[in-house]
């Protein structure tokens, strides 16, 4: 089910514990300047803390937990990253 | 202390170029990086509490010596960037370019320290001098980071002073440091990021184009870049500024670099990254800290939800088993007390002056101001989860009940403030960064149960259902709370269509409570409690004084009386006669009144008479429908007041004072109607 590593996906598609690196962001300028602010930037590793396939999301970024609505998280494109 | 009891100079009109005798620092900071902490250690009680002028903004500004100098000091909005993305942002920039600090102080997390120096990559770029104050060095340390101060100082450019403000420990060296950029000891050499390459000719080119237009204070040089970033407000003030060709060629650039925005913010973590590489040492991978061990409980969507049922549990619990006890001594010996000695005092004075203070001040304002222990323990309970981290975590499991909604987690937080009191429930929906969540937040938050109703219901429900009391106490909770739903999901529906705003939130991480900021929290919501209950309750208990005694001084054929006999058909229809219509309409000044008016308009005082009096007077059915009439009834006075002033319009106001109207009519008639066709 799992797409392959180097294939990008949305952030939403991370299963808990699973490491990506960050390739794009979709949306709006509000939303895309808030995420930019908070660390979102392309190119920065994300660790999905918590994905339980309903609900907000905790995603890892620079030190940081941040809990995203699934609405925002479909709008950061992703590659896999196994370290 | 004058100095700051004086009204702030709005900072659209302020132009003082460095002529304020005393020196002027702003503090600035991401959220959750301990700056209110720092703020009240610096301050103490010298501080002052009120808005941003025309915003609804928290604005706290204080004192503090300085080797004898007196040195102001005004805390910054928490913000992550200071991109016109919310007011906060543009507070906190235009602060520091119009009133020119002579030094700026960011406070940043050595536990999130890549994240938080983002805000310091944007201000150092500014023309006010700037400090890094190194903050938490504690957490970071339990997270096993190692951080060299002396290279993250070189490489920054400015001075960086390591602190951890719950312990109070760097406290002396930053003021050394800030007393040494003011008397210009210490020379600043900022090392300033740099937007990522592909962009730099654009960048040069916007700055070239707009120079000679950019108004004061703003430099050419920042507001080019924040075009690039396409800042709103910039954007706009441009747009009036130049000439259409020029604004044409700006236009022109602009598209085709329109994913400036993460360019420039790449330049600034490509800047951090760099600093932090040479400054940090990492512990190998795989740890599991603290915070990670403590959300898997927490943060989980069914234990989170378990956990967050125990934890209100023992707030209430807390809450009412020791501020009950406080309230009802209050109520017999405090304000009975001073009744009884203003009545002794003013023995001599007409009656109606006695009437007025015992009766009117002492029986409206006083009443209320006995709650004041209840709403201190609770304000103190709700202060400490939040210090600690844990409401964010609240918020996170609320989030799927809140859709239901169209709100989103962060909009808990203020609704659980509500069962203390509505009034900073309303104040408190500033957390929430949507303007439509924000105002439907406010629009629901009256139907929380707060601790005034609460005493009403459990009084009632106590008279009239004995051992059943609690049962039905809790039912009436359980009923409000799903009314608010019901609420919220209608109006959702029906004003905003529907629209849902981003849920975007840090998740702090867990920390050891500092006993000053949940102390400073409990002290200022008090304050403004009692501010209001020195205000609004006082004025409305004055005019409801005056009802009772006009024309004659009997209160069976007074003003009120009347007005209680015209609208008794409407009270009817829920069982409601006009003593209790008279009540429910008291209980508009402060909910707890309802308890004294029935008092007054019974002849039986307070207490067991009352209750006495109570179950001979009226039904089971009756006093179910009017317990549902109290729980929904229209918001206190207070609380319409901070309606008022929250949502800046009396539309949104009025618009909840007839919902609530209908729906508590709505409600009270259903349950009176079903109780007696069930005959209890």
């Amino acid at each position: 089910m799992a797409k392959p590593n180097g294939m990008d996906c949305s952030l939403i598609d991370l299963q808990t514990g699973e490491h990506a690196l960050m390739v794009d962001m979709r949306g709006g300028k509000g939303l895309v300047g808030r995420l930019t602010s908070l660390g979102f930037t392309p190119g920065v590793e994300l660790t999905m803390i918590q994905n339980m396939g309903r609900g907000p999301l905790i995603v890892l970024v620079r030190d940081t937990r941040i809990a995203l609505g699934r609405g925002e998280a479909a709008q950061i494109l992703v590659k896999r990253n196994d370290r | 202390m004058k100095e700051i009891a004086q009204d702030f100079v709005p900072i659209a009109t302020a132009k003082t170029i460095n002529e304020h005798k005393t020196p002027l620092i702003a503090l600035a900071g991401q959220p959750n990086m301990g700056k209110s902490t720092l703020f009240n250690l610096l301050t103490g009680l010298n501080q002052h509490v009120g808005n941003w002028s025309g915003k609804t903004v928290e604005r706290r500004e204080g004192t503090f010596a300085l080797n004898g100098q007196t040195v102001r000091l005004v805390d910054l909005p928490g913000t992550y960037s200071l991109t016109a993305n919310s007011p906060e942002e543009v507070i906190a920039r235009e602060f520091i370019l119009r009133e020119q600090p002579d030094v700026v102080v960011a406070l940043v997390s050595a536990a999130n320290l890549e994240r938080s120096l983002y805000l310091v990559a944007e201000l150092i770029s500014l023309p006010s001098p700037l400090i890094v104050a190194l903050n938490m060095l504690d957490v970071a340390e339990q997270e096993g980071l190692r951080i060299d101060v002396e290279i993250l100082q070189a490489a920054l450019g400015v001075p960086v002073v390591p602190l951890v403000a719950t312990r109070a420990q760097g406290v002396q060296e930053l003021l050394n440091v800030i007393r040494n950029v003011l008397n210009g000891e210490t020379v600043l050499m900022p090392r300033l990021p740099e937007i990522r390459a592909d962009h730099r000719q654009a960048l040069r080119e916007i700055s070239h184009l707009i120079s000679g237009y950019v108004p004061d204070p703003y430099p050419t040089e920042w507001v080019a870049l924040k075009l690039l970033e396409g800042d709103s407000e910039l954007t706009q003030l441009m747009q009036r500024q130049l000439p259409e060709e020029v604004e044409q060629a700006v236009h022109n650039i602009l598209i085709q670099h329109d994913d400036a925005l993460m360019a420039v913010a790449s330049g600034r973590y490509e800047w951090i990254g760099r600093i932090i590489r040479a400054a940090v040492e990492r512990p190998p991978i795989g740890q599991i800290s603290l915070t990670e061990k403590l959300d898997r409980w927490a943060a989980h969507p069914f234990w989170g939800l378990i956990l967050l049922g125990l934890v209100l549990g023992v707030v209430f619990w807390v809450t009412f088993s020791i501020g009950s006890p406080i309230q009802e001594w209050l109520t017999t010996h405090g304000i009975g007390g001073l009744a009884s000695w203003v009545s002794a005092a003013l023995q001599n004075a007409p009656a109606w002056t006695r009437s007025l203070v015992v009766d009117g001040i002492l029986g409206g304002v006083g009443s209320v101001l006995t709650f004041l222990p209840i709403l201190a323990i609770f304000f103190g309970a709700f202060g400490l989860l939040e210090d600690v981290g844990y409401m964010a975590r609240a918020a996170y499991v609320m989030d799927n009940f809140m859709h239901l909604m169209g709100l989103h987690g962060k909009s808990f937080l203020p609704l659980f403030l509500g069962f203390g009191c509505n009034v900073p429930a309303v104040m408190g929906s500033r957390v929430i960064d949507s303007e439509k969540s924000r105002l439907l937040t406010i629009l629901v938050t009256p139907f929380i149960p707060c601790t005034a109703r609460l005493a009403v219901v459990a009084f009632i429900a106590a008279a009239f259902f004995g051992r059943y009391a609690t049962v039905v106490s809790l039912g009436y909770v359980v009923l409000s709370i799903v009314v608010l739903f019901l609420s919220g999901i209608f109006l959702n529906r029906l004003i905003f269509k529907g629209e849902r705003s981003a849920f975007i939130m840090e998740m702090p991480l867990y920390h050891i409570p500092n006993w000053r900021t949940v102390g400073l929290l409990v002290w200022q919501r008090s304050l403004a409690f009692i501010q209001k209950a020195g205000t609004t309750i006082l004025s409305f208990s004055i005019v409801l004084w005056v009802l009772t005694v006009l024309p004659n001084g009997k209160l069976e054929s007074s003003y009120l009386a009347l007005f209680g006999h015209w609208i008794e058909p409407i009270g009817n229809l829920m069982g409601l006669d006009w003593r209790l219509t008279v009540a429910l309409l008291s209980s508009f000044v402060a909910k707890e009144n309802a308890i004294a008016t029935l008092g007054i308009v019974l002849g039986s005082g307070e207490g067991t008479a009352l209750a006495q009096t109570l179950i001979a007077a009226y039904s089971h059915a009756s006093a179910l429908a009017f317990l549902a009439a109290t729980m929904l009834f229209v918001p206190c006075a207070a609380t319409v007041a901070v309606m008022r002033q929250e949502t800046g319009s009396w539309k949104w106001t009025f618009l909840n004072i007839s919902f609530m109207l209908i729906v508590s009519f709505a409600f009270s008639g259903a349950i009176y109607w079903i109780a007696t066709s069930l005959e209890v």
